[in-house]
């Protein structure tokens, strides 16, 4: 049996009145990257944020590892560094420098030993095309240098799955390779992840596993050749048509 | 205008300078921790403190300052209560400040987007830490300005102290046109003493604006 990261029975979430996820049950295992995709509001983000306790669910369980993740309470800040997230808008701290962004985690929370960081910050900015970007602060960088660093951010407290949240949304064009680049990268790599995206193309190139999304369900779930190529259901043939005219 | 006058009365201005600068320091840094406080309750809506909070910054922003000192100086020996007028200066405007230090810290804290806290929240910082490493950097940097405001704003209410007896600088001035009919003399002289406390502080201030401003936050 694979070793499952990501656990989700049953989940159910609404804001208001407003039923968003429906009696969805979703798992990842270790060293799988499942792709997310969906309409636009179909709750994807939303869906990213209850496995990480940035929301409160009405229904259901999200496990990590066999821990549950419980919205509010004090065993949050040990799971979520168990968790790396980045989102769309980056959310570096602009006024700390790349370093003091990604060595803030480990030192503060995870308390690790500050030459050990240094050492690691730099092998990962290296690794991420960023070599010398160390002490440079967040406004001087371009928009896929900061997703970058916010990627080597959540890398760095060695997290079990990392969540990435339309993270080439916000980027000019000419920028989104750079940083899909560095996703590919960590995919061959064996990383765990979760990703919410647009870039079907990437989606197909990246992924072990899609899921789509709609209508507060996962109303279809395949290997990436024969959910692009073959979608089985109306509602998925529906949304690639979408996509394959703007291709 | 009467130059022997200056020189011989101006080191009543210098020792009610002092005075000044001293209960109104002291009352500039405790209006700095009360408001830190009540910036902190009303941010993290922490219940009942918060309600305290909501009351006090009311009375305390549509009293004015020497009706409160009145109420210090006069009312409470009524209550068995004496405190002397340095204690009423001090705690006048420990009152007065504190509300509006906490307006201005409290508007800096709500500058930080919601993105920043939650990618910080993801990274396993806990609420304090947040506070300390991401929050509160970037208020203080946002709030300076409204705060170097209120420091200049407090210094010049001083200027009311001498309603309790306090020999400020309001104080001696009146003093001396009463005594010598010197209005010249004594105004201008009131004048220099609150631009030679004022200024510095106000440079002081932009001083420090710039550098916490650092980093391009
Ligand atoms: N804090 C909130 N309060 C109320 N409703 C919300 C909140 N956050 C999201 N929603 C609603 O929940 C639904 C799902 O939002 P979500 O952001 O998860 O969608 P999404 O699939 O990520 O969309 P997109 O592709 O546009 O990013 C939307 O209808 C949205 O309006
Ligand atoms: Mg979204």
């Amino acid at each position: 049996m694979a070793e499952k990261i990501i656990e989700v029975k049953n989940l159910h979430k609404q804001f208001g009145e407003n039923v968003i996820l429906k009696d969805l049950s979703i798992s990842v295992e270790k060293g799988e990257v499942v792709v997310l995709i969906g309409p636009s509001g179909c709750g994807k983000s939303t869906l990213l944020r209850c496995l990480n306790g940035l929301e409160p669910i009405q229904g259901g369980s999200v496990m990590l590892h066999g821990e549950p993740v419980l919205y509010g309470k004090k065993s949050l800040t040990k799971i979520r560094q168990r968790i790396g997230m980045v989102f769309q808008s980056y959310d570096l701290f602009p006024h700390m420098t790349v370093a003091q962004n990604i060595a803030l985690a480990p030192l503060k929370v995870q308390k690790r030993d500050k030459k050990e960081v240094e050492e690691e910050t730099l092998k990962l900015l290296e690794r991420v095309g960023l070599s010398g970007k160390a002490d440079a602060y967040p406004n001087e960088l371009s928009g896929g240098q900061k997703q970058r660093a916010a990627i080597v951010r959540s890398l760095i407290i060695h997290p079990d799955i990392i969540l990435l949240d339309e993270i080439t949304a916000a980027l000019d064009p000419e920028m989104v390779h750079e940083v899909l680049k560095v996703v590919l990268d960590l995919a061959k790599s064996g990383t765990t992840m979760m990703i919410v995206t647009h870039e079907m193309a990437f989606a197909k190139a990246v992924a072990d596993r899609i899921l789509f999304l709609d209508g507060g369900e996962i109303v279809e779930e395949g290997k990436p050749d024969e959910f692009f190529d073959a979608p089985k259901t109306e509602r998925a043939k529906q949304f690639l048509k979408t996509f394959t005219y703007s291709d | 205008m009467d130059l022997a006058f200056i020189s011989q009365h101006y080191p009543l201005y210098v020792k009610a300078a002092v005075l000044t600068v001293v209960i109104g320091g002291i009352g500039i840094v405790l209006s700095a921790v009360v408001g830190l406080i009540c910036a902190l309750s009303r941010y993290y809506k922490i219940p009942v403190l918060r309600t305290i909070t909501v009351i006090y910054t009311e009375l305390s922003r549509n009293t004015p300052l020497i009706v409160q000192l009145f109420f210090l100086y006069f009312g409470l020996p009524k209550a068995g209560i004496v405190l002397s007028s340095e204690a009423c200066g001090i705690i006048g405007l420990t009152f007065l400040g504190g509300s509006y230090m906490s307006e201005s810290i409290l508007s800096g804290f709500q500058s930080i987007k919601k993105g920043q806290i939650e990618s910080a929240e993801s990274l396993g910082l806990s609420k304090a830490q947040i506070m300390r490493y991401v929050v509160f950097p970037r208020a203080a940097a946002a709030a300076m300005p409204a705060v170097s405001a209120n420091i200049i704003f407090l210094l010049k209410e001083t200027s009311v102290f001498s309603a309790v007896a306090l020999a400020d600088l309001m104080y001696v001035a009146k003093d001396l046109i009463g005594m010598y009919s010197s209005t010249t003399e004594s105004l201008f002289m009131l004048v220099v003493a609150y631009l030679i406390i004022i200024l510095p502080i106000s440079l002081l201030c932009s001083v420090l604006e710039r550098r916490l401003r650092r980093g391009g936050a």
